[in-house]
This record gives structure tokens, sequence and C-alpha cells, in this order.
């Protein structure tokens, strides 16, 4: 079984050459430490910044250089700055490559629900439903239960949604997983999790077909 | 050249009444427009429906117009980090719509642009979408999605001329753009007020001809929400 770091890994190998990438806020946040460093790919922040570095050395923070979480983080040589419509305009028009991001829940039609629990304290979507909405390779990181062990993979998402049919791909600590039209399609198992271990955190549909190899981390 | 020099924050703020409408640049605390948020406070304005990214913390930002119950309803992406704003949300005080961030920084430029509305994906199939128009484009449905219309936009940016031009700096950048001339009145305060001629014509990212009114900010605090760094090596 993954923890968390073991989720960002397995999903930094998504990551290729050429890549302009947004990273969600929580586990996609810690993508960025385990991308190959032969490659070249550049991080988005929908707040406006285009080429994002690492945290800031102890006494160089700059409040007017912050990540969509409001963290003080720095640039790498070849970033830019600019609006939220140019920002979002990267994200609609598709020009962003890669969008990973954290869920509650996602269905087996590729159906997610991010943003909202229905009689607690909501503090909106961000820029989630527009990266949905407009992303056309969505990796979703999470763990595949929630805190009462209850599958979070469902044949039908119970919390408001955030889009729809748009996910491609899950990534927990579990397994990795496609989103296909007849249902999630199991890829790898993570390490010393068997396949019953996963069809039995999983509500939806799960497709099983052949030897499940384990996950390269 | 046209004169947009205003002398001070309250001249800047000339004509701003219960009510009213306003939209402040912001992502965060990053980039808001300290000075303006600082006088409305002082001037007690109240009824004000206020159109931003977020909505402050505690004691800082927007924060400060909650406290004193200026709000009536906010229209944000994301307004968590608040305990004031939830406390007077769940007990129905302040009216709250959340937007997806993208139609937010749309719905601005589209009023700053002349245009009525804009069709987005962003928000089908969800609660967003409820009530409203949608149309497919390309097999693709989308959202139709009406421009604001705000009386004042409260607007902060690192240096500006005279003719009201001016230049963001890093990420605090955000919306502050998108609101320039979205608004009746733009009001923009920045940290630097320089003579004309003083900024490049070729750095400048809002011509002065979206800015109403321009003025130096007394102060800047620039809290910083979450900071993170690395240990030195």
């Amino acid at each position: 079984m993954l923890d968390k770091t073991g989720i960002a890994k397995r999903i930094a190998k998504e990551v290729k050459d050429g890549y302009y990438v947004n990273l969600g806020i929580g586990i996609p946040t810690l993508v960025a430490n385990y991308v190959r460093e032969d490659i070249d790919v550049e991080f988005q922040s929908e707040n406006g910044v285009l080429g994002m570095g690492p945290f800031p050395f102890e006494g160089d923070e700059d409040p007017d250089i912050i990540n969509a979480g409001k963290q003080t983080i720095t640039t790498l040589p070849g970033a830019s700055f600019f609006d939220s419509s140019m920002s979002f305009s990267m994200i609609r028009g598709q020009h962003v490559d890669l969008t990973i991001l954290g869920a509650m829940e996602v269905a087996e039609n590729g159906d997610i629900a991010n943003w909202k629990i229905p009689g607690r304290m909501v503090k909106g979507m961000g820029g989630a439903m527009d990266l949905v909405a407009s992303a056309e390779n969505i990796i979703v990181a999470m763990m595949h239960t929630n805190k009462r062990g209850e599958s979070k993979l469902l044949k039908q998402c119970s919390l408001p949604l955030t889009g729809v049919g748009c996910v491609k791909k899950i990534v927990t600590n579990l397994a990795v997983l496609e989103v296909t039209p007849q249902g999630f399609k199991l890829l790898e198992r993570a390490p010393d999790v068997s396949v019953e271990d996963i069809k039995a955190a999983t509500e939806g549909h799960l497709i099983v077909e052949g030897d499940i190899p384990e996950m390269d981390v | 050249m046209i004169n947009k020099k205003v002398a001070n924050v309250a001249e800047a703020l000339h004509g701003v009444e219960d009510d009213m409408t306003f939209m402040f640049g912001g992502f965060g605390l990053s980039g808001i427009p300290e000075n303006a948020i600082s006088q409305l406070v002082k001037l007690g304005v109240k009824g004000l429906t206020c159109i931003s990214n977020n909505a402050g913390v505690d004691d800082f930002g927007l924060g400060l117009l909650l406290q004193q119950r200026q709000i009536k309803k906010m229209i944000s992406s994301y307004v968590g980090e608040n305990d004031e704003f939830e406390r007077q949300m769940l007990s129905g005080e302040l009216d709250v719509e959340l937007i997806p961030q993208g139609t937010l920084a749309e719905r601005c430029r589209a009023a700053q642009a002349g245009f009525p509305a804009i069709y987005t994906p962003a928000g089908f199939g969800t609660e967003v979408a409820e009530g409203k128009e949608t149309r497919e484009f390309d097999g693709k449905m989308h959202v139709l999605e009406y421009a604001f219309k705000a009386d004042f936009a409260f607007v902060k940016a690192w240096k500006g001329d005279e003719a009201g031009n001016l230049i963001f700096k890093g990420t605090a950048r955000n919306f502050n753009p998108n609101m320039c001339g979205a608004a009746k009145i733009t009001v923009a305060e920045v940290e630097e007020l320089l003579p004309v001629g003083a900024l490049d014509p070729n750095h400048i990212h809002i011509p002065g001809i979206f800015v109403k009114r321009i003025f130096k900010g007394e102060t800047y605090e620039k809290r910083i929400e979450q900071r993170t760094v690395r240990p030195r090596p």
C-alpha cells in the first residue's frame, strides 16, 4: 500500500518531457518533487505563474510571488507572470497538457466531486471546475477509501459534482485505474496489495483483465 | 496627457455609497487594494456586494469589512481561511455566490471588453449551471455567464504614472488587470506613483484609459498567508 508520497511518486511518472502541468493542492503538490530531472516540464499555478520553482530560502519570501495555495514560491529561469483571465485561457484553451488534482469521489463514468459537502462549511471550487471542464488529460490523486473506510470510486457520485465525465486516470494508495466507457479498468496494483483488496475497496464497476502488474515506484 | 492622479484615498473613493457593487483585485492577500479597503472601513458604507476571488482573513483584507458587517453579498471562487465569514454565512447574515475562478475572471474581462456574456464549459452539469442557459458548441456543452456590472473596481498595482498606466508585480497581478475598466469607476492604488514619461510604454500592463483615478497607497503591509520556505544549504 502506498502513502501520499508514494501516490505522488507514481503520478510523477505520468509527467512527460515538454509538458505544461497544473498541480492541485494536497497530494498533487508533492508530485513536483519527484519528476525526473532529465526532462523539461513547467508547472502552472492558476493564480498567474508559469515556471514555478521551489519554496524560497528563509528570508527570501516575497508576498507578491505565491502559488494557488497562497504559499510563497520562487520562479525558475523562463518563468512568466500573467493575469487571471490569461491563466484560465491557458487552462480553458487546453494549452496545459496535464492536470493533477485531488477528489472526494470519482464515478465510473469519470464524474468528479471535490468541492462541497452539503451541510458543512463550503469553501468554494476555486479553479477546479474550470480545470476539469477543459483539461484533456486529468489524473486524480486520492486515497482509495475515505476516513470511514468507504470507497471513493463509486457507481455514481453522492456529493455535488465538480465536473462531468472528465477524469481519465486515478492513482490511489491501492491502484492505478483508467476510466473507460465500461467502468474503472485496473492497470496496476500497489506493492503488497492484491486484486481482491482493490475489488473490496471499489464500489464502482471494476474491470480486471489478465495479470495486473505491481506498480513501479 | 489626461491626468488621473488624485491627492489621497479619500478623494479616490469619492462617490461610494451604501448598497453599491464593488470589485476587488487580489488573490488571497496578494495584490489586494489595502488602502481602499481601509478607507471603506473608515467610511462605514454598508449593504455592499463584493466581487473578489477571496474574502480575506479574519483581520485583514476584506475580512475587515466583514468584521464591520458592511458586506451583504460576496461573489467569490474560494472563501476558506475566515472564521467570521463562516459564521455570517452559516447564520444567513451574508449571502454568498460561489463561482468558478476562471468564470469570475472572464465575467470581469467581459465587462471590461464590452461583451454582455460569455460561454464557458466550466460548471456544466453541476449546481453552478442550474437555471442558466446552456448551449452545445462542437459537441461540448457550455454555460452562459453574464458580464459583471459594478459601481467601483478597486485595484492595486506596483507602479503607475499620472496618466493611469499600470505595471503589476509577480502574482500580485492576478484579477487586478481584468477588473480595470470593468466597473463604472476604476480606482487604482500603487506603491510608486511616477510622473508621465517615467514608464516605458513597452512595459505597461494596463493602459490608463481603463483607469479613472490613481493614487499612491500610504502603506502596504503585504501580509503573507502561507509562509513556506526551505532551509538554506
